[in-house]
């Protein structure tokens, strides 16, 4: 069973949600990567999402394209990326970690030398944006037999035959992107997904997380009560980019368990 | 050579091209590569759109035998393709009349676009201002300042300009930025793409469209000639005027088809646009697979060119496939020799050629030398270098 199960498995049995936050790894700079990941995990995060940084993030909106450039300045790439996740495993064996990224960084140095490496580092699940189940078909069986989960994207334009598709491939949870944008657009519409997260739990027993666009407490909330995840990205990597140095830990801290408290 | 069909259904040339999006991106491509099935021999919408071809246009556009140009080279003929007295004088408007018309057909009132040189943008603009659509163009910061004049053209068709701060502010970050843009407003946007890049269909149907100018040469060839060229040489960059001249003679084998990229300082130096000819990796960028100039852990890496319409750093998956299999070939000219190009086509046949097509004269300069007096060449000649007069009295030192 895979570590993302066993963490969902173990929440349902508390009747509780996963707080999933999203970070840039080498944002704003390796050191304190490592130093924001143990935070997370202290303030109450069940798993983590490390984002690879990658030159033309074309999903994602003005702030995590920021943390991109700001960790490609500091010469972290895909390979630094799994690095980071390796000492941060030296503390912690048991939080889950999805690398989220984009597949030309992954192709380049290879699948099998990145799904080997990513093994190497204990790293349990890969979101690769814009891999679409239709071109994602022996990546996810090379993953598998590493017991590494594939999480795809569902958006609110999915139709009923294309999420049926997209189940038959994923493993681990189901990422329901909560608006039609990239990430850190508007505000999100609850009843929307809401109805959204229902239908797509008639063709699924996955856990279903719900990202993009969650801003504030209120909303992560109104999002626990509905799914089984919050993700929650932007807002943080805005915190990341708005603190100095020296309140940026505590910051974070205060933000998360804020979300923590709000989905409990 | 067997029947040419590809790419196949979700858009391969063979281990190229394909569909390399966010799933929410997804909804989207299915409606148009929908629609664009249900219109590509529909004899209304061809109507319609031959029709814009004719008249807006002012298709077809004639061949032009470079008499003295030939004689000055010495070697085989040079024949010109005259993409450059279109309508807003490239071949770009071609496609744009195309996909604007299907956006009317979508019921999208708005459409959006990427520019580098600007070009696109104001083809874009021009056909949205004829069908009274919204229209908003996407364009680099660094585009923005280098292609004043372009900007201003957009405006004044009535378009609102973008200028693109993120990444290197340059043609590739346009496009990022015009994908965020089509993500946000779907259900009332078209994006029309400028080049035979980007997710299925577009490399398919941005070719369709623009094989207008292949398909008039055939028969002009004949009419001229009595004859179809030994060779077809055409400048690329994402490579939409390549395609469009070399897609219908794909089966004509005994035809040449070269492609011209930017080596601007040279393959050597690394500061250059020319993803085929320096054999760079295979990745994935703007939605499919093709050759694409990055680093060794896959970050994009920044294109030169002395002209902007080529600084890409990939290249339509089509022509990544014909490199491939062998059916076309790839070189570099750099920007001096593009340059010396440019003023020998103004000097001696009275024609400034845009930056981009000097390419491709540049390298027909050299293949005529080459090839036998009864040889012909035929040159797309894809834009005129209006625009560029800028740009060519910076290089001389001179401010206008």
């Amino acid at each position: 069973m895979s570590k993302i199960k066993s963490v969902f498995d173990s929440l349902d049995k508390k009747q509780s949600k996963a707080l999933i936050p999203f970070i840039t790894a080498g944002d704003p700079d390796p050191e304190m990567t490592i130093e924001i990941l143990h935070t997370l995990v202290d303030a109450g995060a069940d798993m983590i999402e490390l984002g690879i940084p990658f030159t033309d993030p074309m999903a994602d909106g003005p702030v995590i394209q920021r943390a991109s450039e700001r960790a490609i300045a500091n010469n972290v790439g895909i390979k630094k990326t799994i690095e980071i996740v390796k000492e941060f495993r030296q503390k912690n064996k048991h939080t889950p970690i999805i690398l989220m990224g984009y597949a030309n960084p992954m192709e380049a140095i290879g699948i099998d030398l990145f799904i080997q490496l990513i093994h190497e580092a204990h790293v349990d699940g890969v979101i690769t944006v814009d891999y679409p189940p239709e071109e994602a078909k022996s990546f996810v069986e090379k993953l598998k037999e590493k017991n590494i989960d594939t999480i795809f994207l569902l958006s609110p334009t999915t139709e009923d035959k294309r999420i049926k598709l997209i189940i038959e491939q994923a493993t681990g949870f189901i990422y329901y992107v909560s608006l039609k944008g990239v990430t850190g657009s508007a505000n999100i519409d609850i009843d929307q997904v809401t109805e959204r997260v229902r239908n797509i739990k008639r063709y699924t027993k996955l856990p279903i997380g719900v990202g993009f666009g969650v801003r504030d407490a209120k909303t992560a909330k109104e999002v626990a009560l509905i799914s089984d995840a919050v993700v929650i990205g932007s807002r943080i990597v805005q915190e990341i980019e708005n603190s100095s140095r020296a309140d940026l830990i505590s910051n974070i801290k205060k933000l998360m368990t804020e979300m923590k408290q709000a989905i409990a | 050579m067997q029947a040419y069909d590809l790419p196949d259904q979700f858009g391969h040339f063979g281990q190229f091209g394909g569909t390399f999006v966010a799933e929410t991106l997804i909804e989207a491509l299915d409606e148009l590569r929908d629609m664009y099935a249900k219109y590509k021999n529909d004899p209304d919408f061809l109507a319609e759109f031959h029709h814009d071809l004719k008249h807006f246009v002012g298709r077809p556009s004639p061949i032009y035998f470079a008499e003295r140009l030939t004689k000055k080279i010495g070697g085989a003929k040079i024949y010109l393709k005259r993409e450059d007295l279109n309508h807003t004088g490239a071949h770009k408007v071609n496609n744009t009349v195309g996909q604007a018309l299907l956006a009317k057909k979508m019921g999208k009132p708005r459409v959006i676009a990427e520019t580098g040189a600007g070009q696109h943008g104001v083809a874009t603009a021009t056909i949205a201002a004829r069908l009274g659509l919204e229209c908003v163009v996407y364009m680099g910061l660094e585009d923005v300042k280098r292609q004043s004049p372009n900007v201003y053209r957009m405006k004044l068709l009535g378009a609102q300009v973008v200028p693109v701060e993120s990444g290197s502010k340059t043609l590739k970050d346009a496009l990022n930025e015009a994908l965020r843009d089509w993500v946000t407003n779907v259900s009332n946007t078209f994006y029309i793409i400028g080049t035979v890049a980007g997710p299925h269909p577009y490399p398919m149907m941005v070719r369709d469209f623009n094989s207008v100018v292949g398909k008039e040469c055939k028969s002009q060839m004949l009419e001229l000639c009595d004859r179809q060229p030994d060779a077809i040489l055409a400048c690329v960059g994402g490579g939409s005027n390549a395609m469009g001249i070399f897609y219908p003679y794909i089966e004509q084998e005994n035809v040449r088809l070269i492609g011209v990229e930017a080596a601007g300082h040279g393959l050597e130096t690394g500061k250059h646009a020319a993803p085929l000819s320096s054999n760079s990796a295979i990745g994935v960028l703007h939605g499919n697979r093709t050759y694409l100039m990055q680093n060794e852990e896959g970050q994009i890496i920044e294109t030169h060119s002395v002209s902007a319409g080529l600084d890409y750093p990939g290249v339509g998956p089509e022509h990544a496939w014909l490199k491939d299999s062998g059916r076309a070939e790839y070189v570099a000219v750099t920007d001096d020799e593009a340059m010396a190009a440019f003023h020998n086509l103004c000097r001696v046949e009275g024609i400034i050629p845009a930056l981009e097509t000097s390419h491709a004269l540049a390298h027909a300069e050299k293949l005529a030398k080459e090839m036998d007096p009864d040889q012909i060449i035929l040159v797309n000649l894809s834009g005129r270098g209006d625009k560029d007069i800028n740009t060519v009295a910076n290089l001389a030192g001179i401010t206008l």
